[in-house]
C-alpha cells in the first residue's frame, strides 16, 4: 500500500481549509444550514472525492463509477463544495444554497448532478448504499460503494438492519464511515442516547471494524486503503472527529449542529482558518 | 374460474424474471405467504430475504434501481406502508426511482389475524405521495397486467394486492390502460366506482337490483394514481348518482379520488362511500368480516340505495 504523498496531503489540506471557508460563507449567506457536522465530516468528503472515488462528470453514468451516499444529508454544504471541486457544479453555485429556484437543495437530492441517492432523514442511507453494493455485486462491477453516516444517526434503527444485513450479502464492496463527532443536536451524543462500545457493535454485527482519526487525511488514507482490501464481508471505518473542526468557539458545541454564523462569527472563524474576508 | 391473486402475481414475476434479468425480488420473510418465493426458488441469486426489516428493505430497493436493476419489494400492505414509509417517500418517490412496491395481503384479507394485520390506510398514504402511481387489480388478468405493467413503466409503482381468491372479471388478452377505467357492467340508474375484491361485490350488488328493476353500472377503477377522470364524469352525467366502494378506510382512497375529480370538475352528484367507516377491524372469517364492516355485496346495495333514496 502507498501511503499519500506529503505534497498529495498538504493539497488536500489546504482544499479542506478552503472548503471550511466556503461552506461556512454559504451557510452565513443564507443563515440556515448546518456547520458542525460540515465541518467534522470535511477530510472523509474531500479525501473521497478529491483523492479515492471514481467519479467524474465525463463519466456521470458510468455503469462502473464509484458511489457515495452522504447518509448524514445535514452536511450537504460540504458535499456540494466537493461536487464543486470535481466539476459537477458550477463555481459559484454554492452561494444559492437553500434559496429559492436553486439546485442546491438544503439536503441532497439526486436531480443534483453527482448526487446519487436522495438523503436527510436519518437511517436509511446505509441502506440504500447497501442496495448499490449489491447490484454492482450481480453486475460483476469492481467499483465501490461509501455510505458517510453521522454518530448521532446512530440512534435510529434502520441503521443496524442494515447493519445486519450488509454482511449476509458478503459486501466487501461497501465501506461505511462513522462521522464519530460525538455531539448531536440536543447534546452530547453520551446525553442523548449512549452509544458504549461502538466498535463491538459493528463487529458484533459481522464487520470489519477500523478506526482512525477523522480529521487527519494520512490516517483516514490508511483506513480506506485497509478497508478495499479486507474481503468477504464490509468494512466500518469509525472516524474520530471534532464537531465544529477548524474554528475554535465552534468546536465540540452542540449550538453549532444547525445554527448559522453571525457577520462577526464567519470573520472570526475566517481568520482562524487563515482565510480572507 | 377463479385465482388467488397472491398466486398469480408470483407467478407472473417469475416469468417476468426469466425475460428481464434486471429484474431483482427482496422479501421481509413473507415470500412463502406473498409468493415472491416462487421468483425466490426460480432465480435466488436475484432474491434478497431481508429479514422482518421493512425500512431496510425499501431503502435497499432504492439503491438497487440506481444501479439500473428493477427491484419488486413484498411484504404485507399492512407494514409495507407503514414500516416502509420513509424510504417510499424519502428515497423512492422522492428521487422518482424505478421501484416496485408489492403490498400483499391488502385490506381485511388476512382476515384472522385481525386489526394490525388489515391495511385499510395504504391508498391514502401511497396516494398522497408524489411521482407515485398506484394500482389495484381485480382479477388474475388485471394482476397480470398490472405486474407487467409494474415492471416497464419508469418510476415508483406500488400494486395493492390481495391474499383473496377472485373470480375472473377479465378475458386473458383484455387490454388495460393507466389512468383508465372500465365499465365491467352497464347501468343507467346509478354507477358503483369499485376497486380489487369490491368490484365483484358490486357486480353481486348490481345483479340482485336489477330483480328490482334498478339499473346499475360497475366501474372496475383499477388505475387509482392517476385516474380516470373523464370516466367519472362521464358516469356522473349519465347516471346523476355515484357509490365508490373499496376495502378501505372511507378517507383518503378510493372514495376521495373520485370526489376530488367531481368537486374540482364542479360536477357534483349524491355520493355514497362504502368502506370501512373510520374505525378499527378485528379477527374473523373474511367474509364475517367483510359482512360486518358493510365491504360486502349487501354494504354495496344499501350504499345504492340511499344514493338513489337522496337523489329523489
Amino acid at each position: 500500500m502507498m501511503p499519500l504523498t506529503k505534497e498529495r496531503t498538504a493539497e488536500l489540506n489546504e482544499l479542506c481549509r478552503r472548503f471550511r471557508i466556503d461552506v461556512l460563507k454559504a451557510v452565513h449567506g443564507i443563515q440556515s444550514g448546518h456547520p458542525g457536522g460540515s465541518l467534522s465530516v470535511c477530510e472523509i468528503l474531500t479525501l473521497l472525492y478529491q483523492e479515492l472515488l471514481n467519479v467524474s462528470p465525463e463519466k456521470a453514468d458510468d455503469n462502473d463509477r464509484d458511489r457515495l451516499v452522504l447518509c448524514k444529508g445535514h452536511a450537504a454544504p460540504m458535499l456540494y463544495r466537493n461536487l464543486i471541486e470535481k466539476g459537477f457544479l458550477p463555481k459559484d453555485s454554492l452561494g444559492t444554497l437553500r434559496r429559492i429556484d436553486s439546485l442546491l437543495q438544503g439536503h441532497p437530492s439526486n436531480h443534483i448532478p453527482g448526487v446519487e441517492m436522495p438523503s436527510g432523514p436519518l437511517g436509511i442511507g446505509l441502506s440504500a448504499a447497501q442496495g448499490m453494493a449489491i447490484g454492482l455485486k450481480l453486475n460483476n462491477s469492481t467499483a465501490r460503494v461509501y455510505a458517510v453516516l453521522g454518530d448521532g444517526e446512530l440512534d435510529e434503527g434502520t441503521v443496524w438492519e442494515a447493519a445486519m444485513s450488509a454482511p449476509k450479502f458478503g459486501l466487501d464492496n461497501l465501506t461505511a464511515v462513522v462521522d464519530y463527532n460525538k455531539v448531536q443536536l440536543d447534546g452530547t451524543t453520551n446525553e442523548i442516547m449512549p452509544m458504549r462500545d461502538i466498535e463491538g457493535k459493528w463487529r458484533a454485527f459481522g464487520w470489519n471494524v477500523l478506526r482512525c482519526d477523522g480529521n487527519d487525511i494520512q490516517a483516514l488514507y490508511g483506513a480506506f486503503e485497509k478497508a478495499k482490501n479486507f474481503k468477504g464481508v464490509p468494512s466500518v471505518i469509525i472516524a474520530d472527529t471534532v464537531k465544529g473542526k477548524g474554528v475554535s468557539f465552534m468546536e465540540g458545541k452542540s449550538g453549532w449542529h444547525g445554527k448559522a454564523p453571525s457577520d462577526e462569527e464567519l470573520a472570526k472563524a475566517i481568520e482562524e482558518l487563515g482565510g480572507e474576508n | 374460474m377463479a385465482k388467488a391473486i397472491r398466486e398469480v402475481y408470483g407467478t407472473v414475476l417469475a416469468e417476468l424474471g426469466e425475460k428481464n434479468k434486471n429484474i431483482v425480488v427482496l422479501d421481509a420473510d413473507l415470500s412463502g405467504s406473498t409468493k415472491s418465493g416462487i421468483f425466490g426458488k426460480a432465480f435466488p441469486e436475484r432474491f434478497f430475504n431481508m429479514g422482518i426489516a421493512e425500512s431496510n428493505m425499501v431503502a435497499t430497493a432504492a439503491g438497487l434501481s440506481t444501479i439500473g436493476k428493477i427491484p419488486f419489494v413484498n411484504t404485507f400492505t399492512a407494514f409495507l406502508s407503514t414500516l416502509g414509509l420513509i424510504a417510499t417517500r424519502a428515497q423512492v418517490c422522492y428521487g422518482n426511482l424505478n421501484v416496485k412496491l408489492g403490498g400483499a395481503y391488502c385490506g381485511m384479507s388476512d382476515a384472522f389475524d385481525g386489526a394490525t394485520h388489515h391495511a385499510l390506510e395504504d391508498m391514502a398514504i401511497m396516494r398522497s405521495l408524489a411521482n407515485m402511481t398506484l394500482v389495484v387489480p381485480s382479477d388474475a388478468a388485471s394482476t397480470r397486467w398490472a405486474t407487467q405493467f409494474a415492471s416497464e413503466h419508469k418510476g415508483p409503482v406500488y400494486l395493492r394486492l390481495s391474499r383473496d381468491v377472485y373470480p375472473d372479471l377479465y378475458a386473458e388478452d383484455a387490454k388495460f390502460e393507466l389512468g383508465k377505467g372500465a365499465i365491467v357492467r352497464d347501468g343507467n340508474d346509478v354507477t358503483v366506482i369499485a376497486c380489487g375484491l369490491l368490484v365483484h361485490k358490486a357486480i353481486e350488488a348490481a345483479e340482485k337490483l336489477a330483480q328490482d328493476g334498478i339499473s346499475v353500472r360497475v366501474v372496475d377503477m383499477y388505475s387509482i394514481k392517476p385516474i380516470d377522470k373523464e370516466l367519472i364524469l362521464k358516469c356522473a352525467n349519465e347516471t346523476g348518482a355515484i357509490v365508490t366502494a373499496e376495502e378501505h378506510n372511507i378517507y383518503g382512497g378510493l372514495g376521495s379520488a373520485v370526489s376530488e375529480v367531481l368537486a374540482w370538475a364542479g360536477a357534483g352528484v349524491p355520493t355514497e362511500f362504502v368502506g370501512i367507516q373510520d374505525t378499527f377491524t378485528e379477527s374473523g372469517p373474511y367474509k364475517q368480516l367483510l359482512a360486518k364492516y358493510g365491504v360486502d355485496a349487501d354494504g354495496v346495495a344499501k350504499g345504492i340505495e340511499k344514493v338513489l333514496k337522496r337523489r329523489k
